[in-house]
């Protein structure tokens, strides 16, 4: 599964460093290096929604409050 | 508020801006011809002898406009017919001279190069002076003048002389293509070769994905409008998106305090005249110069790394860059390089009136990334990046050169064994990137400005800008 978020300006002041924090460590803690590959853009032409997740290409928005239910809901629910 | 310091930066904009009009309308080749005539209209000159001999140097700024002359490797380039032959004579006795009887100039010359006639006027014996200036100095008439190019007064290298026709002559060997002269020269007869075209050609394709990496000398830069409002005239323009080079910046600070730490002496690599001068001047040194790339090849290099289709225009005050991005190890990484007089000419080539915008954001690096652009501002981001690293056996001790002058100086006493310094910033413009040829306006207040726009970056360390990069694939 491939997970973009989006480093550009526009997210980068929403937080996407926080969020990428979030989804290296959920990454990590449930053993998914093998299962996630996690990517970066500089922009994902979407800047009033930020912070852009694609997951398997599909846009989302993400704050770093809600990274980790996201990940969950979103990437660990469909691994399984 | 001016948008340029001078009216030679003002004409040599309204070419680009014309010649950028009709290659974005398609219709250049057929009318290239008469974009002299559209900038000098009418019968009465205001700058030369005569509107031919005007529109005749509006042909080759045309041409250096459309890329120069692609047999000359440099891409400062001489317009010989513009070159007005300065007079060159060095320190002359002028009309001035009042055959006084105190006759310091005589005294002060340890030359013994001072003589006078018999109505006492001075005369200076050019076979004896040195040009040591002391005798301009103490002359209470200020009757002694130094007749020097500005072109060669500006070109600390010494790579400028004069054909036999009296006009200035670059020697490729010796330039570190600085552009100092091209600032200098107040008849605009040096001048950098434009690469718009091909930023042009980039942007027009709409299959291109075009990233802008701009220099964080951009915050002193454009300063009739706001920077957001800059970052969206880029857009505007047909770029996908703009990225900081200070993140570069960022990153080269960080590997450039490790390796300083590991080899014990450095020279920065971040100013691509500065590194040619090591090279050609201090062979000896070459070995020291920083592995790193370039901040702006390192940040050109993860973009394309992780978006391999990316195309990369350059945005920056600096024409040494134009020479940097055609080297080997940067090509792959940077496909064109404009300046910010350039930029300002494709805007208006559009007639995007970016005081009109609404205002972008631009955010990716450090406060030490961005400072980069000031002289200095490497040296504390080297400092800070032993620090955040946790290196604490190496003590910096930084030597920051503003201007090429200090670094040959700088470079000398490493040379000799006598320079006490372990790491060598080496800014070929005075007062950094700031001060670049391909700046709109040089002032006082720009390094303030480059100051506060540090300050406003969200992330105040360089392990906190850098740390997602590392993270992602």
């Amino acid at each position: 599964m491939k997970v973009t978020v989006c480093i550009g300006s526009s997210c980068h002041l929403k937080g996407s460093r926080q969020v990428v924090e979030e989804f290296q460590y959920l990454i990590a803690e449930n053993d998914l290096k093998d299962k996630v590959e996690l990517g970066g853009t500089f922009c994902m032409g979407n800047c009033q929604k930020g912070v852009c997740v694609t997951v398997d290409d599909k846009l989302y928005s993400v704050s770093p409050d809600t990274a980790k239910s996201f990940f969950e809901e979103n990437v660990i629910s469909k691994l399984k | 508020m001016r948008k340029f310091d001078t009216k030679v930066q003002h004409l040599k904009y309204k070419v680009l801006r014309e010649v950028a009009r009709e290659a974005w309308n398609g219709t250049l080749t057929e009318h290239v011809l008469d974009i002299p005539k559209t900038i000098v209209p009418g019968n009465v000159p205001t700058m030369r002898c005569c509107v031919y001999k005007e529109r005749a140097i509006l042909s080759e700024r045309v041409k250096i406009a459309m890329g120069g002359d692609k047999s000359n490797p440099n891409v400062i380039e001489v317009i010989e017919i513009a070159c007005d032959e300065c007079p060159m004579g060095g320190y002359e006795v002028t009309e001035a001279c009042r055959g006084c009887l105190a006759h310091r100039c005589e005294d002060v010359c340890r030359r013994g190069a001072i003589t006078f006639d018999s109505h006492q006027k001075a005369h200076i014996d050019k076979s004896k002076c040195v040009e040591c200036g002391q005798c301009a100095k103490v002359c209470p008439y200020s009757a002694i003048m130094n007749f020097k190019r500005p072109c060669v007064s500006s070109c600390k290298v010494k790579a400028i002389s004069m054909t036999e026709t009296k006009a200035a002559c670059i020697d490729n060997e010796k330039c570190i293509s600085c552009g100092a002269c091209v600032y200098q020269c107040p008849f605009g007869a040096i001048t950098d070769k434009s690469f718009i075209l091909d930023a042009i050609e980039l942007l027009k394709n709409r299959d291109n994905k075009v990233f802008a990496v701009v220099a964080p000398s951009i915050s002193s830069q454009f300063t009739y409008a706001k920077l957001g409002q800059v970052i969206s005239g880029i857009k505007a323009l047909g770029f996908h998106t703009v990225v900081e080079a200070a993140l570069g910046a960022d990153m080269v600070a960080y590997a450039e305090s490790g390796e300083l730490a590991e080899k014990g002496f450095l020279t920065s690599s971040c100013c691509p005249a500065f590194v040619s001068y090591v090279k050609s001047y201090f062979p000896e040194l070459a070995d020291n110069v920083s592995q790193n790339l370039s901040p702006a090849a390192t940040i050109s290099k993860y973009i394309k790394e992780h978006e391999p289709e990316a195309k990369v225009i350059f945005i920056g005050p600096c024409t040494a860059k134009k020479m940097e991005f055609q080297k080997e190890e940067v090509r792959p990484y940077i496909d064109c390089v404009i300046t910010f007089e350039e930029l300002q000419a494709l805007f208006d080539s559009r007639d995007l009136e970016i005081t009109d915008m609404g205002e972008d954001v631009l955010d990716n690096a450090s406060y030490f990334g961005r400072i980069f652009a000031r002289c200095g501002g490497l040296s504390d981001a080297v400092a800070e990046g032993l620090k955040e690293r946790g290196i604490t056996d190496f003590e910096l001790k930084p030597c920051s050169c503003d201007g090429i002058e200090e670094c040959r100086i700088a470079l000398l006493k490493k040379s000799k064994g006598v320079l006490d310094a372990n790491f060598i910033e080496g800014m070929a413009c005075v007062g950094g990137c700031i001060g670049g040829a391909g700046c709109l306006t040089h002032g006082e207040k720009n390094k303030a400005e480059v100051d506060k726009y540090g300050k406003e970056a969200y992330e105040k360390t360089i392990t906190d800008a850098i740390k997602q990069l590392g993270k992602i694939k």
